[in-house]
């Protein structure tokens, strides 16, 4: 089974964000690789492991796991961060053009590179950390015609017959979910428990390969991506008006009743 | 006046709230058109602001899901050419929107908390610390609208039409075989509610004096990562940027420090009142009213003072 991860480096999500020029500030704060990628990653070697007559991927096995990923030059760390916890390889597309890109364009640039990569299965995060759209694995599924089977929180795939099936849970409940590959699959980040990249997984991670794409290697026209080509354009933003200070009262016997009376003042109860 | 779709959000047959406030936002716009996928919820719809209402079939949603979706609200856009469609910000909305966009050559907006008559949309990003706002440049404006972002307003529906879609050749569709609805309690819906009460650490794994104040107001209850990762309360019920995203009119964290990932899923709430035991929690800067307490002797009393004003 050839299996391809997509990641996304995204700013550490304890760092304070801020926009500027309508789009987010990257440069000032710390970037790792997205939290709900990492399950995505592990949901990939469980998979093999599951699969693999030795439990492992890479020359000879018939199953493999590359890292796509779209982003900045120093998107490579995230990206060995992957590879560190036990994928094979990586496909990073990068070009000075793609600064700025939207889901749509986002999904455009990974979806060619997928459908020129002869994957069976391609897994994300529901989401990134930074977005928080949560649509791009959903559009991915759409422009490669795939079969979508999204939110899952428990992935079982048969490669021999080709079907696959997931437990979707969403907040109308827990759908019991199958198709056939290839599919596009997002896990949700009940699913497993992301391994720690070992110190032998690190230094294995220093040799694999990372193959670099322009946009002209993956052939898509610079005029597709990019903040210019962007289909929906911000307009301006705020930081929001910092909340009026609030009452804050040491409960000395009588703090319930003493909320109680301020919520009916308020009218809001 | 330029035609608007919204898509008719309902589960189990019944049509969620969503939906109304989904058509108030779209009046504003233009004329209403409401599209109904998956089970014929049309009737449920006649106090609804909205011009007319298209009922689509030849796809199956309740099996195929969000292709099946996409597949109607196209064969609508192509019959109606709207100037946008409206969605609700769920899962699944959401991912119908993204399809969309793809599949129609259109501009997406998501988890908007408001638009206006030029078709701008204002989102609150970073976890509420910063408004933007946003507007769809090219082919259909496909906007997601967060729930409890406006009241919705009522109205008298006008006819029904029927379309039928084209859908996605099989072979590339995923099945629903099973589904297992969320089991509502007597409680209302946390992305819903007008009221959330959430427990975290502080709680000690016993929610029993949150679930009573929530039930006193009528409130959902909500907990924060730190509940739900020990097991105390389930993952369902998880606010923050792992879990859910409310946007109540009143928000209660009981024994919740208020890290930066609790509070992502919170912060646009209307009031926020905190009780925690340590008077430096992060909570206490975003709330509009704290209480430095023991959440075993606030909550109670809380709860009694409630039913006192009964």
């Amino acid at each position: 089974m050839k299996i391809a991860v997509c990641v996304k480096q995204v700013p550490d999500s304890w760092a304070e964000k801020k926009m500027v020029d309508g789009v987010l500030d990257r440069a000032g704060v710390d970037a790792v690789l997205n939290d709900l990628d990492e399950y995505a990653v592990e949901e990939a070697l469980k998979l093999v492991e599951a699969n693999s007559p030795t439990g492992e991927s890479g020359e000879g096995s018939g199953h493999s796991i590359t890292v796509i990923s779209m982003g900045p030059e120093r998107a490579t760390e995230a990206i060995r961060k992957a590879l560190s916890m036990g994928a094979d390889d990586a496909i990073h597309v990068v070009d000075n053009a793609l600064a700025g890109s939207d889901a749509l364009a986002t999904s455009l640039v990974l979806a060619q590179v997928i459908k020129s990569g002869g994957f069976d299965l391609v897994i994300c995060g529901t989401e990134s950390t930074d977005a928080r759209m949560s649509v791009v694995p959903a559009m991915l599924a759409e422009r490669l015609n795939w079969a979508q089977l999204t939110f899952a929180n428990s992935l079982t795939v048969d490669p021999t017959s080709g079907s696959i099936k997931i437990d979707r849970v969403t907040e109308i409940g827990v759908e019991k979910m199958e198709a056939k590959l290839p599919a596009v699959v997002s896990v949700v980040e009940k699913i497993n428990e992301p391994r720690y990249p070992s110190f032998k997984g690190i230094m294995a991670a220093k040799k694999k390969v990372i193959t670099s794409q322009s946009l002209a290697d993956i052939g898509i026209g610079a005029d597709l991506v990019g903040a210019k080509a962007a289909w929906s354009s911000v307009k301006d933003s705020l930081p929001r008006p910092a909340r009026g200070v609030g009452i804050k009262l040491e409960d000395s016997g009588n703090g319930g009743a003493a909320l109680v009376d301020f919520l009916a003042e308020k009218r809001v109860i | 006046m330029s035609a608007v779709l919204i898509l008719v959000d309902s589960q189990g047959g019944v049509v969620s709230k969503a939906t109304a406030e989904l058509a108030t936002f779209a009046k504003r716009l233009g004329d209403v058109t409401a599209v109904v996928v998956g089970a014929d919820v049309s009737a449920q719809l006649s106090a609804l602001p909205i011009s007319s209402i298209v009922v689509v079939g030849g796809v199956d949603a309740e099996k195929n899901g969000v292709p099946a979706i996409v597949d109607a609200l196209a064969a609508v856009i192509a019959a109606k050419n709207p100037s946008a469609v409206l969605i609700a910000s769920s899962a699944r909305g959401k991912e119908v929107a993204g399809r969309l966009a793809v599949r129609t050559n259109s501009g997406l907006i998501t988890d908007a908390i408001d638009i206006d008559a030029q078709g701008i949309a204002t989102q609150s990003v970073f976890g509420g610390s910063t408004t933007v706002h946003s507007v769809v440049t090219h082919g259909t404006s496909i906007v997601t609208l967060r729930s409890n972002s406006v009241e919705a307003q009522s109205g008298t529906a006008g006819a029904t039409e029927n379309i039928t879609a084209t859908p996605t050749p099989s072979t590339t569709l995923a099945s629903v075989t099973a589904l297992e609805p969320v089991v509502k309690g007597g409680r209302p819906e946390l992305t819903e509610a007008s009221i959330v009460v959430s427990g975290g650490r502080g709680t000690n794994g016993d929610f029993v004096p949150v679930e009573a104040f929530a039930d006193s107001l009528g409130a959902a209850v909500g907990a924060s990562r730190a509940a739900t990762d020990a097991g105390w309360y389930p993952h369902s019920h998880q606010v923050g940027q792992t879990g859910k995203t409310v946007s109540p009119s009143l928000y209660v964290a009981c024994g919740i420090s208020g890290a930066i990932q609790h509070r992502a899923g919170m912060q646009t709430s209307k009031m926020i009142v905190a009780i925690n035991k340590d008077p430096e929690a992060p909570i206490f800067e975003v709330a509009d009213y704290g209480v430095v307490g023991d959440l075993f002797a606030v909550l109670p009393q809380a709860t009694a003072a409630v039913a006192a004003k009964k």
